[in-house]
């Protein structure tokens, strides 16, 4: 008998109905993954096998684990099984794990919980388990507080904290969406050889099919609360049988449409980096102590020329971010020349950079932070158009508005609306809109597509190549995610500790890396051809 | 139409509040009894009636009278626009000073916010009341230099409250985008800053008005607060001491009027703060 056994699940939220006959079985030692695009009701599956639903969710159908019937199951007979011998790894590390309480004791907690182990062996399998998921107690005491670890290593705490007692059945949903394409690689890894070690089944939620190929045995597709499509991994990505299969596929190997990509070459330098670098000052340790200093940019220099589209690829904390906001004029290099056009920037106090600035926008990673909650799409994509000499009139206003909505897909009758009324895909447009409504020359995008869902992503590419074909505006594309700059860069730079280690053209230096964290990034990278030649190749 | 669903969310979430509604049921009341006694009282503070004195509660006198045979209720009514007035005042001076003084401690950082924050737990560090006596000792008692004194109070709280939501709300995104859009530090200030920490400001004006009337209270009962023939709640308990064998009613009545309103106030601020405060939100 099947270790989770989901049959014709039914769930509704009030009178909003989240998810439809829903099957799903997953056995000992199976990794299964639940695909589909956010909103699709993956989550509210999870959520229904652990009973931790909300209270106002009512639920029909059978979900059997190991013989007990869960949704018949009481409260105290859940929160045995939770923990015990259900274990859930979240999205976010940052707020899974308790800020002030240190990791050995956070791990701790739950196995002495359950076992009532005295604290002696608790430690002892603390350690050990941490040990197991890459932290081994030498290097990591217990003592340590999640402050003090780096977003991957905080993720492995969270799924040693759900491995500690050797669950039956791990649920891991979205664990690597927050993490870079290594760390991803990494902690796919580590659940994978976690489940097969302890012959634990494995339900993987994701939304992008491209992370799960390489390691789900059998994957079920999900769609507004509907099995769309189910069944073994290799046969499913190969045959492709559903067409909302196909579609899913499409959009995680989605390369835009770059006609007109180099009509506007030719008019000659737009941004030059020479020699930038940005020191932080850290707290002094001690009272004598000399302040540690941290270079996130060190000795960097490069040309961006018109209407071309530069990706800089690296993992995160090396130091792309902050390149970023100093090329926009947000923060000031601690040395080197940043110029726009042979005009040097970086030294201009904020009224003399009005006119620099309106050449030059900014589209962040988060749709939902980008935008004040309290103001209507007009005005947040007006806001740009301050740095006119002149003020406009309000129709004015209205017009350059509604033209920059046209440019990005949305339809100027949306402009009354709040932020929170649009969808995230439709956000990242508003993100765009406001970018490009004073017409500028340049875009740095930070991570633009890395927030979405991978059929957004592509549609969210598409407009992003269609602008740079139609406006002529070239990009700085930040990025962790090859997929995203081999789908609209022209050139692109691999940084790494500040440095930039790697530079060429995009699809040569994605084919063939020569450096080390270029390598590094392209074996991580999750690529649905590659990881099905793979297990095609295994099936012989 | 569409608001933003924040709102929505909030209204509804307010009636269903049971602190919030009986907090606003009880401020409600006591702003319409002073409003009240502008208009009207059940009779003139002003006139003595040495027969009538030291009545308890009766038909005539619904609350009693006091050793001079004034009218306690109408007294108490008189004496809550008193109160009202010095809390609310001191209140709007604590906004107007502290609050952009928070504003700029966290948008310069650095030096200035250095200076304005250690100024601010100077002006902590004196206990609310001894500081308001010190004013009143040098500048004489009165309603205004009450006023003035719990305003000094009130600064540094906003401050600090506009500082540290300040700084939490500069490095989002969408403050970003504004200063890539070219705006300097005081229209993002106004515009991007302001009304999104409103709803912290909202529910910490609730607390001080509640000090306030506290403060206020304590003031005129030590005879610092506003003088005769301006009935008091403060100085109306140092009258009833004496008494207290005689007419215990004399400290009872002013003593709950303080009691209720300060609990009405404190309800209506917990209220809105659950409502508001996005980090107490509970959605389950």
């Amino acid at each position: 008998m099947a270790l989770l056994d989901i049959k014709g699940l039914s769930l509704k939220i009030g009178a909003f109905s989240v998810l439809e006959r829903v099957n799903l079985a997953i056995e000992p030692g199976e990794i299964h993954a639940l695909v589909g695009e956010s909103g699709s009701g993956k989550s509210m599956t999870a959520l229904s096998v652990m009973k931790l639903l909300p209270g106002n969710a009512r639920a029909e159908g059978q979900i059997h684990f190991n013989g007990t019937d869960i949704l018949g199951a009481s409260e105290a007979d859940m929160c045995k099984l939770r923990g015990d011998d259900i274990g859930m790894v979240f999205q976010e590390p940052m707020t899974a794990l308790n800020p002030v309480k240190t990791i050995g004791e956070q791990v701790a907690e739950g196995i002495r919980l359950h076992t009532g182990a005295s604290r002696a062996v608790t430690e002892e399998r603390t350690r050990a388990i941490l040990d197991r998921v890459g932290l081994p107690s030498a290097k990591f005491p217990l003592g340590r507080y999640p402050h003090e670890l780096s977003g991957g290593q905080r993720q492995r705490v969270v799924i040693a904290i759900a491995c500690a007692l050797k669950p039956k059945l791990l649920i891991a949903d979205e664990p690597t969406t927050a993490l870079d394409v290594v760390l991803q690689a990494q902690i796919l890894d580590l659940l994978q050889s976690l489940v097969y070690e302890e012959k634990m089944g494995l339900l993987l939620i994701s939304h992008d099919l491209a992370v799960v190929a390489d390691i789900a045995d059998s994957i079920t597709v999900l769609r507004h609360g509907e099995v769309m499509d189910h069944g073994e991994t290799t046969q499913i990505l190969t045959e492709q049988a559903h067409p909302y299969t196909r579609k899913l596929a499409q959009a995680s190997m989605h390369v835009p449409e770059r006609s007109s990509s180099h009509r506007w070459d030719g008019d000659g330098t737009l941004l030059s980096v020479r020699n930038v670098e940005r020191i932080y000052r850290g707290h002094r340790t001690g009272l004598f102590s000399r302040r540690e200093t941290n270079k996130a940019v060190d000795n960097v220099s490069f040309d961006l020329q018109s209407g071309q589209s530069m990706a800089l690829v690296g993992r995160s904390g090396c130091g792309k971010s902050t390149l970023a906001r100093m090329i926009i004029a947000l923060d000031r290099p601690t040395g080197g020349e940043i110029a726009l056009w042979s005009q040097r920037i970086d030294d201009l106090s904020e009224d003399a950079l009005r006119p620099v600035r309106r050449n030059m926008q900014v589209v962040f990673q988060d749709p939902y932070g980008s935008f004040n909650p309290r103001h209507k799409a007009e005005r947040l994509v007006a806001e740009p158009l301050y740095l006119l000499d002149t003020p406009l009139s309000v129709a004015e206003k209205r017009s350059r508005v509604d033209t920059a909505l046209e440019r990005v897909g949305i339809s100027p009758r949306d402009r009354d609306k709040y932020p929170h009324e649009f969808s995230g895909g439709q956000r990242q447009r508003l993100a765009i809109a406001r970018a490009i409504i004073t017409e500028p020359k340049l875009i740095v995008a930070d991570e633009p597509v890395s927030a979405l869902d991978v059929s957004i992503r592509a549609q969210i590419l598409d407009l992003f190549a269609d602008l740079n074909g139609r406006l002529g505006i070239a990009y700085l594309f930040i990025t962790h995610d090859l997929a995203v700059a081999r789908a609209i860069t022209d050139t692109v730079m691999v940084m790494s500790d500040g440095k930039i280690v790697e530079r060429g053209p995009t699809g040569e230096v994605l084919r063939n890396p020569r450096s080390d964290a270029g390598r590094a990034l392209v074996e991580a990278s999750p690529d649905l051809h590659k990881a099905l030649a793979r297990r095609i190749g295994e099936q012989g | 139409m569409s608001v933003p669903a924040e709102w929505q969310q909030n209204l509804a979430k307010a009636f269903s509040n049971r602190s919030f509604l009986i907090g606003l049921i009880i401020t409600g009341l006591i702003a319409l009894t002073a409003v009240l006694s502008f208009v009207w009282t059940p009779y003139a503070v002003g006139t003595l009636d040495i027969a009538g004195k030291l009545k308890p509660p009766s038909e005539a006198h619904w609350l009693g009278t006091d050793h001079y045979g004034r009218d306690i209720l109408s007294m108490i009514m008189v004496g809550s626009r008193n109160s009202i007035a010095v809390a609310l005042v001191s209140v709007v001076i604590g906004i107007a000073v502290g609050v952009p003084l928070g504003l700029w401690a966290a948008a310069r950082g650095g030096l200035i916010d250095e200076i304005l924050m250690r100024f601010n737990d100077l002006v902590f560090a004196f206990p609310a009341l001894l500081s308001a006596v010190m004013i009143t000792a040098v500048f004489g008692p009165g309603a205004v230099n009450a006023i003035i004194a719990i305003g000094i109070f009130n600064i540094p709280v906003f401050a600090r409250v506009a500082r540290g939501a300040a700084l939490v709300l500069w490095p989002r995104e969408y403050i970003l985008a504004a200063r890539a859009s070219g705006k300097g530090a005081l229209r993002i200030t106004v515009e991007h800053i302001l009304p999104n920490m409103a709803n912290l400001l909202i529910v910490q004006a609730t607390i001080q008005f509640s000090l306030g009337i506290l403060a206020e209270a304590g003031l005129s009962y030590v005879g610092l607060g506003s003088q005769p023939p301006m009935p008091s709640w403060g100085r109306m308990l140092f009258e009833a001491q004496t008494m207290i064998s005689l007419a215990p009613h004399m400290a009872l009545f002013p003593g709950l009027a303080i009691v209720v309103t300060v609990l009405g106030l404190n309800l209506l601020g917990d209220g809105l703060r659950d409502v508001l405060d996005p980090r107490l939100r509970r959605d389950r």
